[in-house]
């Protein structure tokens, strides 16, 4: 079972992005479950989600304490939430920031710096969306840096959530984020 | 067909197959997502039911009360305060043998203010002739609604299902959802009782005087009608089972583990337990979970999905040879103990041999890990016997 | 009874919210006509005069905002009726 941690800020639609990466894993043919880790939900406050992928049926409910891949959505939260608790030496980590990783990290890096995958997400989603909502952007970033699920199937998950043209901008900027690199 | 949705979504999609006539509900965290999304097949036109928007969960109940009385399917949904307030109303419904189903997003009790989740909501409904089920995931959700309306029409008792809020509500999961047709077998359209509802031509009245000459009678009778739906509860949440055709299978990993369901209560474990674990709802999967990856300790847990009636004598059977019974409740009557260690407590006394031991897990959201259940199952093997707080 | 259970008030001073922004107002001083309509839609109220009452060439005291609470959400650009505050991207 892999488990995912996504950290982020109420808004920027952290638990939508969760759940876009059950979608899409459900429909690579996984099992998969996704749930928020509610504080009392406020636009800005710091929150959690989470997501279980694995072969087998899903019956574990607790929160995910060692997540195998950490997706952070907002570099002001370094300082502000213990972002790394929890890591193993092979998590993977996705973080939006439009600083370098010696920027981010003064001191030592947490993980190994291969682990580490930077987008300037809210650039792109600004470009693109013309709103500093960077879930999409950040989902093509993991699916590209993880491996672990297919764009396809991201782009069929964003389908059953939107529509239209916010539907369409949306497919553009995961996709844009997932031919990074 | 399977599909990943989201808990409340699900149990929604259910409702709208089951075609209540009157939806009537108040919002409260973490109950909102089920009726905004039936307030949404409403505003669609996907649905056809009366969506009153009550001006708060005593006016919803009471609505709800009222159109149940003439004669209609009805449902509502509410968490916490919201079912607190509602009380007075849902020990009326029950005393005029309304057929109204109610969700329960459980969620904790104020004060201090939770929205997060345990079983503290529910259990102030215990003693008010409800039905009490609990599910485990969205997949048993489904299955407690058709079968909630099933009981609750044809014996004239509501029922309440019980879904953890947010681990369950806001949790999105694949599922399988019934086929209209399938619901529309399983529940034909309801038909009140003949002269037995509000109605201009026929006129008749609810909830009148009853002196001392005849309400101990009436208590007594729906007392017994709750305990004799027992049977019958059980056989048709294993007939829904079936129907949907989602009974959880052993895989790999699990050959040494088993599968014993009854439909009121659920036993997975090893063969030959040494210590089971007893409790509601959600936290059964997590179990589950720790049972799977420590099968050298010989371990099983029997999950609850009946609280009312109270399938006592069912979980005794399933004891078989057990030493130890660790009940693990997401309440608590405070100065007393967890209401379901008290109850099977009082239930099994001068019947088991095995040692029963209360456990307070989970208030107000407390999240339960595995480390959790290692510690229960080191004291429950000491000679200690008070209910003890894990968390 | 050993547990406190009263919260004292000013407590939300001591989450400096000005971190979650993405957009920072920009308030054109020589614009502002002190009307006050910033400060009264800010929904932390962190909009006020210059606090060492500054005024601009027109002799107004000119509106200015708390950057360290400010959340970027950008109501008081929208409602300035002289299009003295503009949202400009927070280069942080």
């Amino acid at each position: 079972m892999l488990e995912i941690r996504l950290h982020g800020r109420g808004g920027q639609g952290v638990v939508t992005a969760a759940e876009l990466i059950a979608i899409a894993a459900f429909k690579d043919g996984f099992e998969s479950q996704a749930f928020p880790n509610f504080g009392v939900e406020r636009r800005g406050a710091p929150i959690q989600a989470y997501t279980r992928i694995s072969k087998e049926k899903i019956r574990l409910r607790s929160q995910i304490y060692e997540p195998d891949f950490l997706i952070i959505q907002d570099d002001t939260l370094f300082g502000v939430v213990d972002l790394f608790k929890g890591v193993k030496k092979e998590t993977k980590v996705v973080i939006n920031s439009s600083k370098k990783l010696n920027e981010i990290f003064s001191n030592k890096l947490p993980l190994k710096k291969e682990n580490f995958f930077i987008v300037d997400a809210t650039k792109i989603a600004l470009d693109i969306l013309g709103k500093p909502i960077i879930n999409t952007v950040m989902l093509g970033a993991f699916a590209q840096f993880s491996g672990l699920i297919k764009v396809k199937s991201i782009k069929d998950a964003l389908r059953e959530k939107f529509s239209g043209e916010i539907l369409n901008k949306n497919i553009q900027a995961t996709e844009y984020a997932f031919n990074l690199k | 067909m399977k599909t990943i949705l989201e808990g409340s979504r699900v149990i929604a999609e259910t409702i709208k197959m089951i075609k209540p006539s009157v939806v009537s509900a108040y919002p409260i965290t973490p109950q909102t997502h089920i009726v905004e999304d039936l307030a949404k097949f409403k505003a669609n036109g996907a649905a056809n039911y009366e969506y009153v928007r009550a001006e708060s969960e005593f006016a919803a109940a009471s609505i709800v009360l009222g159109a149940s009385a003439a004669g209609e399917r009805v449902y509502t949904a509410t968490s916490s305060q919201g079912l607190l307030l509602m009380i007075e109303v849902l020990f009326n419904i029950a005393g005029m043998r309304l057929p109204v189903v109610l969700t329960c997003a459980n969620r904790g009790v104020s004060a201090p203010i939770t929205i997060w989740n345990d079983h503290q909501d529910i259990m102030t409904l215990r003693d008010a002739g409800w039905i009490i089920l609990f599910a485990e995931n969205a997949q048993e959700a489904i299955v407690l609604h058709l079968v909630a309306y099933k009981i609750a029409e044809k014996y004239k008792i509501p029922v309440t299902v019980n879904v953890d809020g947010f681990v369950l509500t806001h949790t999105y999961e694949p599922s399988v959802l019934p086929t209209q047709s399938q619901v529309n077998k399983y529940l034909p359209k309801y038909k009140p009782q003949k002269d037995e509802y509000l109605n201009v031509e026929n006129p008749v009245t609810f909830g009148a005087f009853a002196t001392p000459a005849d309400y101990m009678d009436i208590r007594e009778e729906l007392h017994n009608d709750i305990k004799n739906t027992q049977k019958e509860i059980g056989q048709e949440i294993k007939k829904v089972f079936k129907l949907l055709n989602v009974r959880e299978k052993i895989s790999q990993k699990e050959k040494n583990l088993i599968f014993n369901d009854n439909g009121l209560v659920e036993y997975y474990g090893v063969k030959n337990p040494k210590i089971i674990f007893l409790t509601m709802g959600s936290l059964v999967g997590t179990i589950k979970d720790f049972i799977k990856e420590n099968q050298k300790e010989k371990l099983g847990v029997l999950k609850l999905r009946s609280f009312r009636p109270l399938p006592d004598k069912i979980i005794l059977k399933m004891l078989k040879n057990a030493k130890y019974l660790a009940i693990l409740d997401k309440n608590i009557s405070l100065g007393e103990s967890g209401v379901l260690g008290m109850e099977i407590k009082g239930a099994f006394f001068n019947k088991t041999k095995i040692k029963i031991q209360n456990f307070i897990v989970g208030l107000g959201g407390r999240d339960i890990t595995e480390k959790h259940l290692s510690k229960i199952i080191k004291i429950i093997q000491t000679k200690k016997d008070q209910s003890v707080f894990i968390g | 009874m050993k547990r406190k259970l009263t919260v004292k008030p000013n407590s939300s001073r001591e989450n400096k919210t000005g971190g979650w922004r993405t957009f920072k107002p920009d308030f054109i001083h020589e614009k502002c006509i002190a009307c006050n309509t910033c400060a009264l839609v800010c929904p932390e109220g962190i909009c006020k005069p210059n606090k060492d009452g500054k005024k601009n060439k027109n002799g107004k005291i000119y509106y200015d905002f708390d950057p360290e609470y400010c959340k970027g959400c950008g109501i008081c650009a929208a409602n300035c009726p002289v299009k003295a505050i503009e949202m400009k991207l927070d280069k942080k």
